[in-house]
């Protein structure tokens, strides 16, 4: 894509230099310098808050910090308590970072398409992308996360044996075992595969038309990024909501056994 | 858009953030609301509890008001009735203590009268005595008829 971005002008070219990541390295061991940064620094900055706000956390009258986070708190609580059923500490926080995280890599998709590329041409940076969750490596980062929980508890939980046994024999019975063990290995690696596209496609799409509307004439574009901004607060915050709803029902299923 | 190491480099990120707010923020947070919601759910059966004690102590305050409500009536209709007594005692005393009154007047009244006719006896004597003496006295001895004399005087005196 790199080299594309040098050849083609215009919007084709504007459109690509948007979409490619600042990359050092090669073949598969290059890295997204803009991904790595801009996610550790959403992800620090979420620490930095509920940290503030665990620390000053009383169970009198909140500040408007420790509200905040506990309404989250509470929020994220809810959804872990509706679709998991077993004991398990680590799923709350898993889905607050998970929610937070994500509603922050999708909120950078809200700054103005050009403004922080803008300046970081200024600064000699060349290429940048903003939005982490236009990353394919970042949502399968967190999607093969989740993905290698489900089996460590799947396994944990009904021991390897019943993890095996809930492969081959179901949901059809033992007589039609390898359809069964197909049909579940597909089951399962649609889980992250669905979590990270979903969550890929739709910030994909949502920043190409920001950029899109870009291009268009100056007395137009407010016309259609302003409801498009407003539409895509929903979508951010809808894909965040999801992404994490998925994660504990995938995991409640993981601590199921039948 | 190719897949490369910056997912290991997120899924470190992801892991670390993970580990994070389970060990420091989590707990603590949750802790804080789980404490809040018990102090309120004390406070409000602290609240409720107050309200029902507060029913019972008006029930009771009740009971004693309606008590001593008769006990005072009580009260009154005694005193009432021993003012009453009082009173006719104090009537039955008066009235014998007329009567006893009266009793000593008419005594009074009676030895006086006596003293009286005693004392006009004694004059009448005298003076009969004196009309005999001065009567007799051209006609009778006195040391002849000084028996009779002292008989008829002594009778004037009885």
């Amino acid at each position: 894509m790199a080299t594309e971005a040098h050849a083609a002008e215009g919007a084709t070219g504007y459109i690509i230099h948007h979409l490619t990541p600042l990359t050092v390295g090669e073949g598969f061991w290059a890295l997204n310098l803009d991904t790595l940064f801009f996610s550790a620094v959403l992800g620090g900055l979420f620490v930095w808050f509920f940290k503030r706000a665990a620390e000053q956390a009383t169970s009198g009258v909140p500040g408007l910090v420790q509200n905040f986070a506990e309404m989250l708190i509470e929020f994220v609580d809810n959804q872990v308590k509706d679709s998991f059923h077993g004991k398990n500490d680590l799923i709350a926080p898993l889905a607050l970072t998970i929610f937070c995280w994500v509603f922050m890599w999708n909120f950078m998709d809200l700054f103005p398409v050009d403004i922080l590329p803008l300046i970081g041409s200024v600064m000699g940076i060349e290429y940048l992308r903003v939005v982490p969750s236009t990353d394919l490596n970042a949502t399968f980062a967190m999607s093969i996360s989740v993905f290698g929980l489900i089996i460590f508890y799947s396994i944990k939980i009904k021991g390897p044996w019943g993890f095996a046994k809930e492969l081959m024999f179901q949901p059809f019975g033992p007589w039609l075992l390898p359809f069964n063990l197909l049909l579940k290995l597909v089951e399962e690696i649609a889980k992250p595969i669905s979590l990270a596209l979903r969550l890929f496609g739709n910030l994909y799409a949502g920043e190409l038309i920001f950029i899109l509307i870009a291009l268009l004439p100056w007395y137009l574009q407010p016309v259609l990024s302003f409801p498009w901004a407003i539409f895509h607060i929903l979508i951010i915050t809808l894909q965040a909501f999801i992404f994490m709803v998925l994660t504990i029902v995938y995991l409640g299923m993981a601590h199921e056994d039948h | 858009m190719s897949i490369n190491a910056t997912l290991i480099g997120q899924m470190i990120t992801f892991a670390l953030l993970v580990w994070f707010t389970m060990k420091y923020i989590w707990p603590p947070l949750f802790d804080s609301l789980e404490q809040r919601k018990k102090k309120i759910a004390d406070g409000l059966a602290a609240a409720e509890k107050g309200q029902e004690s507060m029913h019972l102590a008006e029930k009771k305050a009740k009971g004693v008001l309606k008590i001593a409500k008769e006990q005072s009536a009580e009260i009154v209709n005694l005193a009432q009735k021993r003012a009453n007594e009082v009173v006719e005692a104090s009537k039955d005393l008066a009235k014998k203590e007329g009567e006893r009154l009266i009793l000593v007047a008419k005594s009074q009244i009676e030895q006086e009268k006596q003293q009286a006719k005693e004392v006009l006896r004694k004059e009448v004597a005298v003076l009969a005595l004196r009309a005999a003496e001065q009567i007799l006295s051209a006609e009778i001895d006195k040391t002849k008829h000084q028996d009779i004399l002292s008989k008829i005087s002594n009778q004037l005196a009885g």
